[in-house]
């Protein structure tokens, strides 16, 4: 076993004091009515920090692809510039999240071992493969300063934002298809989510780098309302499978989550006519909301799976 | 090949706990750590990436008395199941025996087929980084033997066979059981759900929820077709979006 400290040896006295002085005023039988101790069913996700992060990162890093080939489209080559490089970048971060999030991370090669469709998992590792190949493919077509580099790195761009397109809505899918009941029940919402948290992200986070065109402001809005609506979704029910994405930890971080990436940035840019310094206050909050939405996701799920009621279905008995 | 199959009587078990001894002897499984639960004499607690067995003490009372039950728990190796279809690596199989069977040399450890279990079983050894779970004694089954916990089990409450007989011997014991007035019992089998029966099926008396058996399992899979379809839908909303937003102004800057 593991060093005992002081303090442990203590709380695990305390708990053993506990449990005799329930023997002795309960009385012989000590399992609750309903359930088996009230123990949990399903086991949580063991996801440390690098999922969640990946989540807002890849989901941003993917629409911005989509804003990098949209902006070369409709000649803008700056924004397609620097959308093209915070998708870079989130490309080069997002695998090296998730390798270090695995258990065996000299394995994560086995990824792509296999092809499975039916493996949520599997599609979205093949994903992000594709999605890093072609923004790797972008930069250094581009960099080559060639005409055919060109070609290549606009063929790369393509790829990418269909991809990007994908790596924002699949974690919707990652999520849902599991047993964990709060993710499960929102499986249809969940990809909506994600999408319009990480719509707002990317055209925030490129208001943010400086650009001031129009689009972005537009994006965002709908963004905006876009979230606001969803959170009207899961964020006002009362039953007891969506608890956690009101109540306790994981709830305070999805509202607050929801709040600053969907009413609030909607309130500043639409202030923004009057005051427009709103339109970045607006980014900021839209890029915080979507990282914390994220973190909720994975605490309220963490939340779901303690509750052996949600499962068993004693809690109305 | 015979789909093998475990069928737990819990009305002859006596929580002797050498299912959980014979399991971890055999399979070289380790220690997981030692807590009094205060949870009668349970304090295994439940099963886990190094804890394959787990006999359960159910306390009631029956019939105006006390009356104690216990039951050895399993991974239910489903017929359809969670942990298998969601693997990315294809670390986890069905054996030619019909079990499912996580293969320790090509696990990575993602954690994806913990999330994905509708009984909770799986899980990932921190100190080792990879997931465990039941082999079905893989190994032995192989050689030609039973799995450990039904060979060491001293009043048969585990028996090990052809899956299907298995399933007749828990509906022949159900009927004894209720000639000689035992009304309580049930098989937990869930072939009524997305999981479509498991391979390790249990005899107990009482309200199969205080085993901690969720009465109607589902495998995550079924929801697979709707959540594509949203991401689908959503990706292509995101798409027009974006496109649109452009239309509308792609070059011209906003004041200041």
């Amino acid at each position: 076993m593991d060093e005992v400290t002081d303090q442990q040896q203590a709380d695990r006295e305390a708990r053993l004091d506990r449990l005799r002085d329930d023997a002795a005023r309960l009385g012989p039988l000590t399992q609750p009515i309903a359930g088996y101790y009230g123990r949990p069913v399903l086991k949580p996700a063991i996801w440390t920090w690098e999922v969640p992060a990946y989540l807002f990162i890849g989901g941003a890093a993917g629409i911005c692809a989509v804003i990098a080939w949209a902006a070369a489209l409709f000649d803008n080559p700056a924004l397609a510039r620097d959308a093209r490089h915070v998708a870079a970048t989130g490309a080069a971060l997002s695998p090296l999240l998730l390798i270090s999030d695995l258990g065996r991370p000299g394995r994560f090669l086995n990824m792509l071992r296999v092809f499975k469709p039916q493996s949520p998992m599997s599609m979205g590792a093949w994903l992000v493969a594709l999605f890093c190949t072609a923004e790797f493919g972008s930069v250094v077509g581009h960099l080559t300063g060639t005409v055919a580099g060109g070609a290549v790195a606009r063929q790369c761009d393509l790829v990418a934002a269909l991809a990007g397109l994908l790596l924002a809505t699949y974690p919707g899918v990652l999520m849902g298809a599991t047993a964990i009941p709060v993710w499960n029940r929102f499986a249809r919402v969940l990809p909506w989510h994600f999408a319009a948290s990480s719509l707002g992200a990317a055209a925030s986070i490129l208001e943010l780098v400086g650009h001031r065109v129009q689009a972005l402001n537009v994006i965002g809005l709908t963004a905006a309302v876009g979230v606001t609506a969803l959170a009207v979704l899961t964020d006002f029910r009362r039953d007891g499978v969506s608890k956690p994405l009101v109540s306790g930890r994981s709830g305070t971080m999805s509202l607050l989550g929801d709040a600053f990436s969907g009413p609030l940035p909607l309130m500043l840019r639409l202030a923004a006519s009057i005051w427009p310094a709103a339109r970045l206050f607006a980014a900021a909050f839209a890029v915080a909301g979507s990282l914390l939405t994220r973190f909720a996701w994975v605490a309220a799920g963490r939340q779901s799976a303690q509750d052996p009621d949600l499962v068993l279905g004693v809690g109305s008995r | 090949m015979p789909t093998t199959g475990f069928f737990t009587d819990s009305t002859v078990c006596i929580g002797c706990k050498a299912c959980e001894v014979a399991c971890k002897e055999w399979n070289d499984v380790p220690h997981d750590g030692f807590e009094w639960t205060g949870q009668s004499y349970d304090n295994t607690g439940g099963l886990g990436h190094s804890t394959w067995r787990h006999v359960k003490f159910v306390e009631r009372v029956r019939d105006g008395a006390t009356a104690w039950d216990f039951s050895s728990d399993v991974c239910k190796h489903c017929e359809h199941a969670g942990c298998l279809e969601a693997c990315p690596t294809g670390s986890i199989v069905r054996t030619e025996f019909g079990g499912v069977f996580i293969q320790p040399d090509i696990c990575n450890g993602c954690g994806y087929c913990i999330v994905t279990c509708p009984f909770g079983v799986v899980d990932r050894r921190p100190d080792d980084g990879r997931a465990f779970k039941c082999t079905f004694c893989y190994d032995r089954q192989k050689a030609g033997l039973e799995p450990a916990c039904a060979k060491v089990c001293p009043t048969q409450s585990i028996q090990f066979g052809d899956l299907e007989a298995l399933r007749v011997k828990a509906a022949e014991r159900l009927t004894v059981l209720e000639a000689r007035g035992v009304t309580d019992a049930v098989v937990y089998d869930p072939l009524h759900t997305s999981v479509g029966g498991t391979h390790a099926i249990f005899l107990v008396r009482g309200d199969v929820t205080e085993y901690n058996l969720p009465p109607n399992p589902e495998v995550p899979t079924t929801v697979l077709g709707a959540a594509w379809r949203a991401a689908g839908l959503a990706s292509a909303a995101l798409f027009g979006i974006i496109l649109l937003a452009f239309l509308t102004g792609g070059r011209s800057a906003l004041a200041p």
